[in-house]
């Protein structure tokens, strides 16, 4: 039962040799990233630097011009239909604005994903639907409510839970504490930690603030200059040596120990 | 990564006893729970059955929660688990599922309903006659001073809803023209009343017709553009956006639109009654041999110009009514894709019913002039 060296069986999504151009600019340049199971990794870069594209590589999104992406080892855009939908259920994703149905309630949206499933009756649904509010520390009568009549913190937490709705394993986030108050991002942050630790999930997230990254992050990937310049612990950014990656160690260092 | 299965042996007594293997999870990709539910459920409802979950692989909550209905919500010692698996179902068995409680029918349902409707009615009512006041206001001050217009957004509207529209109305006004002109020519044909062609299709298109056209035309394509616009510039906050620099929304989005479809509906009427007008003449021409010449000579004298003013009055009342109707539903939007797309259906619902209301009482008003 032992792991092959490559250790191909724990890695939960890889992208190889991944070039993105849109028209004449070249975003991506035989980037590679591979993210292994129960880290949080953290994907960092300047504004514009394609952290975003790459995560909606990742996420099944867009596809990149040259290159693959492996979810759970599989090549995403060369499956068919049926497993492709069966693969996308493994990962949740939190997007930036909550991206929740504004039409349906918050019960509703959280509902939505189990209900396409059609294994559940309503019931089971329901008892679902409950279990993940109380996983984000929401109460069952903000399932009433309208994502309009939400705050933004409420938006995020009402996304994070419909991401987990059909227990995936890896949990995709776009900058997960944009918009919140210092309080309630650390609140969060520590929320997404605790459900890592007992859902067992692996995290993958783009963040600008640097407190969420030193309070959440495992590792690091550093986007820069079109591939990732460096994929380590955030302690061992120090060791590497590139304009980026130095800048970006000055800041966070000082921040780190505050976290500790 | 086994996927969910179940082995059923029985005992001495021939009860059976039922050892679930694998991962009952949603990560196994081939599991269907729907269908697992549905083989155990004999064993479900039968009290004798013993059940092991001690040698499944994982449990989520998914799982849980299916096997937990099944067992009718309740664990009792016929059903082996670990620890782990325990607090899983207690967890399960903590939560408050009440929400899901449906109220009972209400009787005086209706009786509220209609009450709310009547209530929401007059709502619109009240804003409607408010936006209209807000409307006049805007324009007694644009008056005083004329340098405030907003120029740029009338012209736009003007190019927008009237000049972009010229092709399909001319296109509907044609087709429309051409199939009355047939129609009616064979019937006057019949009473060998043929030279009749023109009195009718004369007042009929320049009085009724036209613009009535017109008035569906814009309100199935400008008003319905205008409720969508206002409406997602009040969800994206745009319109706060403008109150907060200290420009009336009023002035600045929505009296150009006014203004600028009233200012160009009498044009549109003219320019589809008069491919209208084209249409029946080229039938006639075809179906009665009267010569295009003689259509337009003889127009003038069987159809007063008084009803060319009609109609141009009537084009100005509609352009407004319209766009006024669809302003009025494009600020009501909420935030929300549902409340966006009821809006603009109504918007367009709306401004045509109110279009023939203010048609039919306009003809019981002018039925002495003009015929």
């Amino acid at each position: 039962m032992s792991t092959p060296a490559s250790g191909h069986d724990n890695i939960v999504c890889e992208a190889r040799q991944v070039w993105t151009v849109f028209d004449d600019n070249v975003v991506h340049e035989n980037l590679n990233l591979q993210v292994r199971a129960g880290q949080i990794v953290a994907l960092v870069g300047g504004s514009g630097s394609g952290k975003t594209t790459l995560l909606r590589h990742i996420v099944g999104l867009t596809v990149p011009t040259r290159g693959e992406i492996f979810l759970f080892g599989e090549n995403l855009n060369e499956v068919d239909r049926l497993k492709q939908q069966r693969l996308m259920n493994r990962l949740g994703m939190l997007f930036q604005q909550g991206a929740l149905f504004s039409a349906l309630s918050v019960y509703d949206n959280i509902a939505f994903p189990l209900r396409e499933l059609k294994q559940f009756d309503e019931e089971t649904i329901c008892r679902l639907v409950m279990h993940k509010l109380s996983l984000v520390e929401l109460e069952p009568k903000h399932g009433l409510l309208l994502p309009a009549q939400l705050s933004g913190g409420m938006i995020k937490r009402v996304g994070l839970a419909r991401a987990l709705a059909l227990e995936p394993e890896l949990l995709v986030l776009d900058e997960p504490t944009a918009g919140l108050d210092p309080d309630r991002s650390k609140k969060f942050i520590e929320l997404i930690k605790q459900l890592k630790h007992t859902l067992g999930l692996t995290v993958l997230f783009v963040t600008h603030d640097l407190d969420t990254l030193a309070q959440m992050a495992d590792r690091v990937a550093v986007l820069a200059d079109k591939r990732i310049v460096a994929d380590c612990t955030l302690s061992e950014l120090g060791m590497i040596d590139h304009p980026f990656v130095n800048n970006f160690f000055h800041d966070i260092s000082a921040r780190m120990e505050r976290a500790q | 990564m086994a996927a969910a299965s179940f082995h059923i042996e029985l005992d001495q007594q021939g009860r059976p006893h039922i050892r679930l293997l694998g991962q009952w999870s949603l990560r196994s990709l081939e599991n269907d729970f729907a269908a697992l539910k549905t083989s155990l459920a004999p064993y479900f409802s039968d009290p004798f059955t013993s059940w092991d979950l001690q040698q499944v692989e994982q449990l989520d909550t998914a799982a849980a929660a299916v096997l937990w209905a099944g067992w009718g919500a309740k664990i009792d010692n016929r059903i082996s688990l670990t620890d782990e698996q325990r607090a899983v179902f207690d967890m399960l068995g903590r939560l408050d599922i009440s929400i899901r409680v449906r109220k009972q029918p209400d009787l005086i349902g209706p009786v509220v309903n209609l009450g709310k409707m009547t209530f929401e009615f007059l709502g619109h009512l009240r804003d409607l006659m408010q936006l209209l006041g807000l409307l006049f206001m805007e324009i007694l001050y644009v008056l005083r001073r004329p340098r405030e217009f907003p120029l740029r957004e009338f012209s736009a509207n003007i190019y927008k809803s009237g000049v972009t529209a010229l092709p399909i109305s001319a296109l509907l006004g044609f087709m429309i023209g051409i199939a009355l002109g047939y129609l009616m020519s064979k019937q006057l044909r019949a009473f060998g009343a043929d030279i009749f062609i023109v009195n009718i299709l004369g007042l009929g298109v320049i009085r009724e017709l036209g613009p009535m056209l017109m008035a569906v035309l814009i309100a199935g394509r400008s008003g319905s553009a205008m409720t969508a616009q206002i409406g997602v510039m009040r969800v994206t906050e745009e319109i706060d956006a403008l109150t907060t620099m200290g420009i009336s929304r009023i002035l600045r989005v929505v009296l150009p639109k006014v203004l600028g479809l009233t200012f160009v509906a009498p044009f549109l009427v003219l320019w589809t009654s008069a491919w209208s007008l084209l249409g029946g003449a080229l039938s006639a021409n075809i179906e009665l041999g009267i010569s295009f010449h003689f259509f337009f000579e003889y127009l003038p004298t069987v159809v007063q110009p008084v009803n060319l003013t009609l109609s141009l009055i009537k084009g100005l009342l509609f352009g407004f009514v319209v766009t006024l109707i669809a302003c009025h539903f494009g600020l009501r939007v909420k935030p929300n894709t549902e409340s966006l797309s009821m809006s603009t259906t109504s918007s367009v619902v709306t401004s045509i019913t109110a279009v023939i209301l203010i048609d039919a009482q306009f003809a019981i008003m002018t039925r002495g002039i003009g015929i």
